[in-house]
């Protein structure tokens, strides 16, 4: 029987991700109890203090509202960020992918390998979330589980379009740019923090065509009682579609780096 | 041309072969890297590429590893067309990069073990061939330690057994010895020459003439993309060059020596002028940057015809020419600039 090959690939990030698997596993907690515990408690005392907040945020308390995006929001910062370094170490440091590029495995295998690893890696982040979420009556429920589901989808969404971009790159000069100017004001303005009614009118469809505003609709929808996801198909055909052009784009970019 | 079995094609002579160029190029753009070259590697023969950086030995390798689509000619491994059978090509291959792709997380023997997993060896198998192959490469007692702290030649050791987890019949190497001291370098040199006694074909690409009088059985001289010569490095030499080589280094102040008005250059270096009284010496006169090389058959009895002349050489060496020789007469230029 013969071992698909991205699975091969797969288990060689696994093999990396062994070594460092504790420091991840804890910061996969840490960073989410956090925001839970100085943004959903600390400011939502205040924003549960305001009369008429209830209405806006869809009559649950803010901590409900916040908690379940904090799903969303974790697999997106995840995703985007470890696959931007993973990806150029991949080519230019480590050069694991020129080296498996040696073998039978194609660059379009590595490609559909490396979106099976961002998966796997992004879930344990995400479970990390779901759990700690458990530990709170208000978002303790089965609807965590199709939330980590779709959160895993959300990474990708983000993961794979910038693996692609950065198997383009010779340096990581321009990360800091990518993190400032796109995964940032995502995280602080699609919908994770406050409705994106709140917002101009004007800005809110940037909200619609982005993957973590339709992520952040489900897992809240999902998770809390009394919440609506709204068209639940199509926010996962808007995830789908990045999930399928990055992982296109890849098996394309990555080609070209390592078949010239 | 297909085997057909009936005896219209001889078979053996059709599968002789290993790898079989005809023709071959690769472009990049306007620049042509490899320019319609033409060899043949037989079963068990040591092949080398020998030229300067920028030749196309490595854009030829990378070919013949099926990772660089051929622009235009006809390029065949075991048989195969890399086009079409690149990953059943690439399974039955062993390649050292140029530069050393070694995971530093992981430790000397895990690096191995997942090499192999993407030939889809079984894992239990992967580990019984790490620990025969760092056994083989000397590297066992370094087994479970992370490559990091490892010496430059340990690391090209790594790589080489890497390169073999497979069982390749064919294994390629870029530049084995490349920035490695002369002790790693003989280590490395031993370790190739067991693997072609148990009948690997090796193809190196090499700008060292030592590393390619060593271990080549036969050779091609790549200058610019294309072959200039081709042969064993014995007969290249006989060939090309004379039995001896004197070389000569005179005192700047007492020869004159750069006119940089002058045209002759070695690449884009000024070379010496060489001294009138020097004519008719040996069969052929190359003046270089740094020295003067008076190719002769008795390089001790033209020593004495310069000291009979009245010149006074401040160093002189009298050596066997080398396939660095053959290159200078070949291309005009020297192989390391």
């Amino acid at each position: 029987m013969s071992t698909p090959a991205p699975l091969l690939v797969w288990e060689g990030h696994l093999a990396v991700y062994r070594k460092i698997w504790k420091s991840h596993v804890l910061g996969a907690f840490v960073q989410p109890l956090l925001y839970l515990v100085g943004m959903g408690v600390g400011v939502g005392s205040l924003v549960d203090a305001n009369t008429g907040a209830d209405a806006a945020l869809g009559g649950v308390t803010y901590f409900e509202f916040l908690a379940p995006a904090l799903l969303a929001t974790t697999a997106m910062t995840s995703g985007g960020q470890t696959s931007l370094w993973e990806v150029l170490d991949g080519f230019l440091w480590s050069n694991r992918y020129r080296a498996m590029s040696a073998t039978p495995v194609s660059p379009r295998q590595i490609a559909s390998g490396l979106a099976l690893w961002h998966a796997t890696r992004t879930a344990v982040v995400v479970i990390g979330v779901a759990l700690v979420l458990a530990l709170f009556d208000e978002t303790r429920s089965w609807g965590l589980v199709p939330a980590v589901v779709v959160a895993v989808l959300v990474g990708l969404a983000f993961a794979m379009p910038i693996s692609a971009w950065a198997s383009t790159r010779n340096g990581g000069a321009s990360f800091p740019t990518i993190i400032r100017f796109v995964l940032i004001p995502m995280f602080l303005f699609g919908g994770a923090f406050f409705p994106i009614d709140q917002l101009p009118d004007w800005i809110q469809p940037v909200a619609y065509v982005t993957p973590l505003w339709h992520g952040i609709e489900l897992c809240r929808g999902f998770v809390i009682d009394g919440i609506d996801p709204g068209p639940i198909g199509v926010h996962l055909a808007v995830i789908g579609v990045y999930v399928a052009a990055g992982t296109l784009a890849c098996a394309g970019t990555f080609t070209r780096r390592l078949r010239s | 041309m297909e085997c057909d079995g009936a005896g219209a094609v001889p078979c053996g002579l059709v599968t002789a072969s290993v790898i079989e160029a005809r023709d071959l190029r690769k472009q990049f753009g306007d620049f042509v890297a490899v320019d319609g070259i033409e060899f043949d590697v037989a079963p068990g023969e040591s092949f080398g590429f020998l030229g300067p950086n920028g030749a196309g030995k490595t854009s030829t390798m990378r070919m013949i590893g099926c990772v660089s689509p051929v622009t235009s000619g006809t390029l065949r491994i075991f048989g195969l067309d890399p086009d079409r059978d690149g990953s059943l090509i690439r399974g039955r291959m062993g390649v050292v990069p140029q530069a050393d792709q070694l995971d530093a997380e992981l430790t000397v023997i895990e690096n191995l073990v997942i090499y192999g997993r993407y030939f889809d060896i079984p894992r239990a198998e992967c580990r019984r061939r790490a620990a025969e192959l760092l056994e083989f490469v000397q590297l066992i007692e370094r087994a479970d330690q992370r490559v990091e702290p490892l010496s430059g030649g340990m690391k090209r050791r790594l790589t080489i057994a890497r390169s073999l987890m497979n069982e390749p019949d064919l294994l390629l190497l870029d530049e084995p010895t490349t920035g490695l001291d002369p002790q790693a370098r003989h280590i490395l040199w031993d370790r190739l020459y067991r693997l072609k006694q148990r009948g690997v074909t090796l193809v190196l690409t090499t700008h060292y003439m030592d590393e390619a009088e060593q271990l080549c059985d036969r050779l091609v001289v790549m200058d610019r993309g294309s072959i200039v010569a081709d042969g064993a490095p014995r007969s290249l030499i006989e060939q090309y060059s004379t039995r001896e080589v004197l070389e000569l280094r005179f005192a700047p102040a007492a020869h004159d020596v750069v006119d940089h008005s002058d045209a002759a250059t070695v690449g884009s270096t000024p070379v010496q002028l060489v001294d009138p009284r020097l004519d008719g010496l040996g069969d052929r006169i190359e003046p270089l940057p740094d020295r003067i090389l008076i190719y002769a058959h008795d390089g001790e009895a033209a020593l004495a015809e310069v000291h009979r002349r009245g010149l006074d050489p401040v160093g002189s060496l009298v050596r066997r020419s080398s396939l660095e020789d053959v290159f200078l007469r070949l291309t005009g230029r020297t192989l390391i600039d």
